[in-house]
């Protein structure tokens, strides 16, 4: 049994399949669709149209590299407002053709850059928030690797959020919680284990459905049990999604998000 | 003496007329506590507050939270980070919530985002209007995922009630940052920012330690989030109650003369 700090560094691993690895694996066909139509084309944020075991579907994620010089390229995965903004517009894209939404999710979170901010980065992750609750076709997101604060969820409020075996998803980074709250970066390592951030933690609490298996050393090891497991439960779920009306669909996702959040009543 | 002027040591010694004493104005971008802003904003005696019911709980178990929050608890006049109910503005029934950056910095965690959801609900079932005035540092660390996903979950009553045709006001006071700038904050149909205050989604140390250099003083103040079109307007404090009250007049029909 692995701690909650060797998971993190599991999902951190360069060497885990990226967003270009579960699209080849798990989906047919892709085609990648760029730019949010208002500044650019953000590179840690891809999507386009893809086939899943037959069906149309939209395919978005975030990217990060399997090198260095890749992980330059895609900012660490890192998405820019204008990556949420193309998200969005493929999201609202796929609700007009009635496609369902994948989201595959591994980003140590939104970037914090000058641009980014003059951009608004976070209007447009609040824009997302506000517009996928709305969609009303199936969304199903899945937490790769990191699951990384806003920057993660921008991309998951869904009708299902799974989460891979050593994935981890958090409020902010195990660094950043041990450098707020006890003024001592160094202590990642103990924030890690009092976060409850690991797939198991967040079943539990009801906040993800489902965990996907992976290899005991994690699924860089060996993909291939990752990408099956992961493709016949998105193909069971949107089956299950899809005899849903456009309301249950929009509904069952508000009820669910509703539902988060521990406090007494008197 | 010109010559004086030239000498390299005068640069930096050219006397400076003492500024004379200001008897300092009020700060728009001091931070105010909920009874106070309260007072200012609602017509006399008219705030009702609702959800006061809900109370803070510690689900990862985090050492001293409760006492922590017992404390502020003693400590301010508020039960938490957000304040709501309704009141009248300018004579018009409305939604109100009023955040307190004296309560762990405002920050959000289940209790703030049930009480916010509450409101937008009632809001929505009752036609009101809502105004809320945000204050926080963003999510709440001690509440790990829950507080995150209190983002996802005001962000949805928000937009229902938005597609109920209703008016929302947001209120950006100092300091309204991460995931509370990230989700409600940034989602109100009309957007007010007090001068000077500190507006924006990463915090500044963050920035500088990613882009390795200093930032100017004006970043992510609320002149900055004016300038690049995300607010609609810049309000004195003086004046944020007549301009709220103009704003509702204006979402409510005819107007009684």
């Amino acid at each position: 049994m692995k701690s909650p700090y060797e998971k993190m560094m599991i999902a951190r691993n360069i060497a885990r399949p990226n967003f270009y690895s579960f699209v080849k694996a798990v989906f047919d066909d892709f085609l990648e669709l760029h730019g949010d139509r208002y500044y650019g084309d953000d590179s840690a944020i891809a999507g386009g149209l893809a086939h899943l075991e037959g069906r149309s579907v939209t395919v978005i994620g975030t990217v990060k590299g399997n090198s260095t010089n890749e992980n330059i390229q895609r900012n660490f995965g890192m998405p820019s407002p204008e990556g949420y903004r193309k998200a969005l517009r493929l999201m609202q894209q796929a609700e007009k053709f009635k496609r369902p939404v994948i989201c595959l999710i591994d980003t140590p979170g939104a970037y914090p850059g000058v641009g980014a901010e003059k951009r608004g980065q976070a209007e447009a992750i609040a824009k997302n928030l506000y517009h996928m609750m709305s969609i009303k076709t199936p969304a199903i997101s899945v937490i790769t690797g990191e699951g990384g604060s806003g920057g993660a969820l921008a991309l998951a409020v869904s009708n299902k959020v799974y989460m891979l075996e050593n994935a981890v998803y958090s409020v902010i980074s195990a660094n950043g919680f041990a450098s707020i709250l006890w003024k001592d970066a160094k202590r990642e390592k103990e924030a890690a284990e009092i976060m409850k951030m690991t797939a198991g933690d967040l079943l539990g609490f009801g906040v993800i459905d489902k965990i996907i298996p992976e290899h005991p050393e994690g699924a860089h090891v060996s993909p291939h049990i990752t990408f099956e497991a992961l493709k016949k439960e998105l193909s069971e779920d949107l089956e299950e999604l899809s005899r849903l009306t456009p309301d249950e669909i929009y509904r069952s996702k508000y009820d669910k998000f509703r539902s988060f959040g521990i406090y007494e009543e008197y | 003496m010109l010559r004086n002027m030239f000498k390299k040591t005068r640069y930096a010694t050219i006397p400076v007329k003492p500024s004379p004493v200001i008897p300092k104005a009020p700060d728009d971008s001091e931070r105010l506590d909920t009874a106070s802003r309260l007072k200012q904003i609602c017509d006399v005696n008219t705030f009702r507050p609702m959800f006061e019911n809900i109370k803070t709980c510690n689900p990862l178990n985090f050492e001293g939270y409760e006492e922590k929050i017992a404390a502020l608890q003693e400590k301010t006049s508020v039960t938490e980070g957000v304040t709501t109910g309704v009141c009248k503005i300018g004579g018009i029934r409305t939604c109100i919530a009023v955040m307190d950056s004296n309560f762990l910095m405002g920050s959000m965690g289940s209790v703030v985002g049930e009480r916010l959801f509450r409101l937008f609900e009632y809001a929505t079932e009752n036609k009101l209007s809502v105004v809320v005035f945000c204050a926080s540092g963003g999510a709440r660390m001690h509440e790990g995922i829950f507080s995150l996903m209190q983002m996802a979950k005001v962000s949805a009553a928000v937009q229902k009630h938005s597609q109920a045709g209703l008016l929302y006001i947001s209120v950006l006071t100092d300091p309204t940052t991460g995931g509370v700038t990230a989700s409600f904050a940034m989602l109100g149909d009309i957007i007010i920012a007090e001068p000077n205050v500190l507006v924006g989604f990463a915090g500044r140390r963050v920035i500088e330690s990613t882009i390795n250099e200093q930032l100017p003083d004006d970043f992510q103040k609320s002149e900055f989030l004016l300038k690049h079109g995300f607010i609609d307007l810049i309000c004195k404090r003086s004046e944020i109650k007549n301009t709220i009250s103009k704003i509702l007049k204006f979402h409510t029909g005819v107007i009684e003369s």
